[in-house]
């Protein structure tokens, strides 16, 4: 058996459909990539397999999402998601962005690959060939979701 | 790129020996398998995975019970695979405990040796090189039994920094446990040498010798310790079978690890005793398939020869830091000399974070591991967060560690680097 002949040697580049050209600019000049000492919430996420770490930080504006942020590091995938996330939900209505954030993680863990207008998100559907990976993906996601539901907890429980 | 000439290896015949890894022949995503994770594990040959079937085909009873012919002998195979593994480390088969992995070898080693023998204020002297498995277990019984740990250091080179040694031997140390081969630079480090001088000071030798005893020849009687962890799965020998050796003197002193049956002599209501060494360390049914296969697993590799695999190695990882220096843009940690390592490279490409090149390699059915690779205090020491890391066996060959090469060129391009 020639091994030589089986194993391919110098691969032919194939278009890439996982680490598209968004995501990559997305990790290599992250958006929101900075503190914001406004923030009303906190959350540190972290995914002990590939030790991504995010915090991401929110400011609320009554039922609107003034500003966000994160800090963080880890794989292309996880960074960039994060960066993604801080453009796509700045400015929108709280029960817009758990919209936003179940469709997004729907995309990649559900059934249905359909997620309607994600606008630029859409570039993250690659992942969801990489199932190690969709955790590195979901990761800031999870903490946005987390982020606002603390706060609503804490909303119903000063309304009492 | 190396030509044809070149790459076969005078040490053995790879194509006929990857003939007998069925698992090499599988393709993944449409492409051959480059399985280049064996630090991981091994893949497992042909006369291993018949001995398991065989033995669940026509002897599979349960052992040291019963009188039925069956019983017999599968006793009789488990006990010849202690004998046999006993041999293929140089040592006296009453010292071998078979448990599940280096693991669980550490921890016994840890809990019935360091945590009811030794009294607080005794200290324990590691390394920063070590897996998790030779650190955590002594950290467990450190907090249980009030001892203090104390750790080498690495040099620049991803050496020992021997340099505090004699300190370290000192008054009130006990035990030194040390890997002899780090799974993460690749650094053998010289435990013969060192054993000796603990003994000098009074010290006991413990030794995770997970990553060597599958590729060189080690001689329990030339390194002169007191215990030695190593696993089967690693060293073409199914998972579930791991080995600890231990001096029998110091396993009659120790107390038992697990309860259970088979590692009793009398048991009554009141009180029990144990069984002799190394029985009294085995309770409940063993991975008795695990002990036969691993007894197989020493037959391949001895019918191979472990300097010849050495050899094999040796060329391959020459090889491997060739390419890596070749694709540019590449930080190797470790001795980067195939002399002064083992089959066992970690690098990283530019700033591209390991999962990544994990993922681009995956693409072109290259396995490698990316991660801290159990060695999160490694990781810190050599200033990042993960590496990836390739590692070599007696079935790889120099063409895979080109189409290594090509798919980080593959890295390169995607991420930019360079």
């Amino acid at each position: 058996m020639d091994y030589d002949e089986i194993v391919a040697v110098g691969f032919t580049p194939v278009d890439d459909d996982l680490y598209r050209e968004i995501i990559l600019d997305h990790y290599r000049n992250p958006r929101h990539k900075q503190a914001l000492p406004a923030a009303d919430r906190t959350v540190a996420a972290n995914n002990p397999l590939c030790g991504d770490e995010i915090d991401l930080m929110l400011q609320l504006d009554g039922e609107g999402i003034r500003a966000v942020a994160f800090e963080g590091r880890g794989c292309s995938i996880s960074q960039a998601s994060a960066s993604m996330l801080c453009e796509a939900v700045t400015g929108m209505r709280i029960g817009d962005a758990e919209a936003l954030a179940e469709r997004f993680r729907a995309m990649l863990q559900g059934s249905s690959a359909d997620p309607g207008d994600i606008g630029d998100l859409e570039a993250l559907q690659g992942v969801r060939a990489y199932p190690v990976r969709v955790k590195c993906a979901t990761l800031a996601w999870n903490a946005l979701l987390e982020a606002l539901h603390q706060d609503n907890a804490e909303e119903q429980r000063d309304s009492t | 790129m190396t030509t044809e000439a070149t790459v076969r290896s005078p040490a053995l015949d790879v194509e006929r020996l990857r003939a007998d890894f069925p698992i090499l022949q599988r393709r993944v995503a449409g492409r051959q398998l480059v399985y280049l994770d064996s630090a991981a594990t091994t893949q497992k040959p042909a006369p291993v995975l018949r001995a398991v079937d065989a033995y669940y085909a026509t002897s599979n009873a349960n052992v040291h019970r019963g009188v039925h012919a069956l019983a017999s002998e599968a006793t009789d195979l488990y006990e010849r695979a202690r004998q046999r593994v006993a041999r293929f480390i140089d040592a006296p088969a009453e010292g071998i405990v078979f448990l599940r992995n280096t693991t669980e070898a550490l921890n016994l080693v840890a809990s019935s040796y360091a945590r009811e023998l030794l009294t607080s204020g005794d200290r324990v002297v590691l390394s920063v090189m070590e897996h998790h498995s030779n650190l955590v277990p002594w950290q467990l019984a450190a907090e249980r039994a009030g001892l203090q740990l104390a750790y080498l250091d690495i040099d620049d080179s991803g050496r020992l920094d021997l340099a505090g040694l004699d300190e370290l031997l000192a008054p009130p140390t006990k035990l030194l446990s040390l890997v002899h081969m780090s799974n993460v630079l690749g650094t053998v480090n010289d435990i013969k040498s060192i054993a000796a001088r603990a003994h000098a000071a009074g010290v006991l030798v413990a030794v995770d010798a997970a990553q060597s005893v599958p590729h060189s020849t080690v001689s329990l009687r030339d390194l002169d310790v007191d215990f030695l962890a190593f696993s089967g799965h690693k060293m073409c020998g199914p998972m579930g079978a791991g080995v600890l050796w231990a001096r029998p003197e110091l396993l009659e002193r120790m107390p038992p690890f697990l309860g259970g049956g088979s590692m009793i002599s009398r048991v009554t209501l009141e009180r029990t005793t144990w069984n002799t060494v190394p029985h009294k360390f085995e309770a409940g049914t063993p991975d008795v398939a695990g002990a036969v296969g691993l007894h197989a697993a020493c037959d391949y590799i001895d019918s191979i020869g472990r300097s010849a695999i050495r050899e094999h190695e040796r060329g391959l990882t020459r090889h491997l830091l060739d390419v890596l220096d070749e694709v540019g843009d590449v930080t190797v940690y470790g001795p980067r000399d195939a002399d002064a390592q083992g089959g066992v490279v970690s690098f990283n490409v530019g700033d591209v974070h390991p999962h990544d090149v994990g993922t681009i390699l995956d693409r072109s059915a290259i396995a490698v591991r990316a991660g801290h690779h159990c060695a999160q205090p490694l990781m810190r020491r050599l200033g990042v967060a993960a590496t990836v890391r390739a590692s070599v066996y007696l079935y790889n060959t120099h063409s895979e560690i080109d189409s290594l090469g090509a798919a980080l060129g593959d890295v390169k391009r995607i991420f930019k680097v360079g």
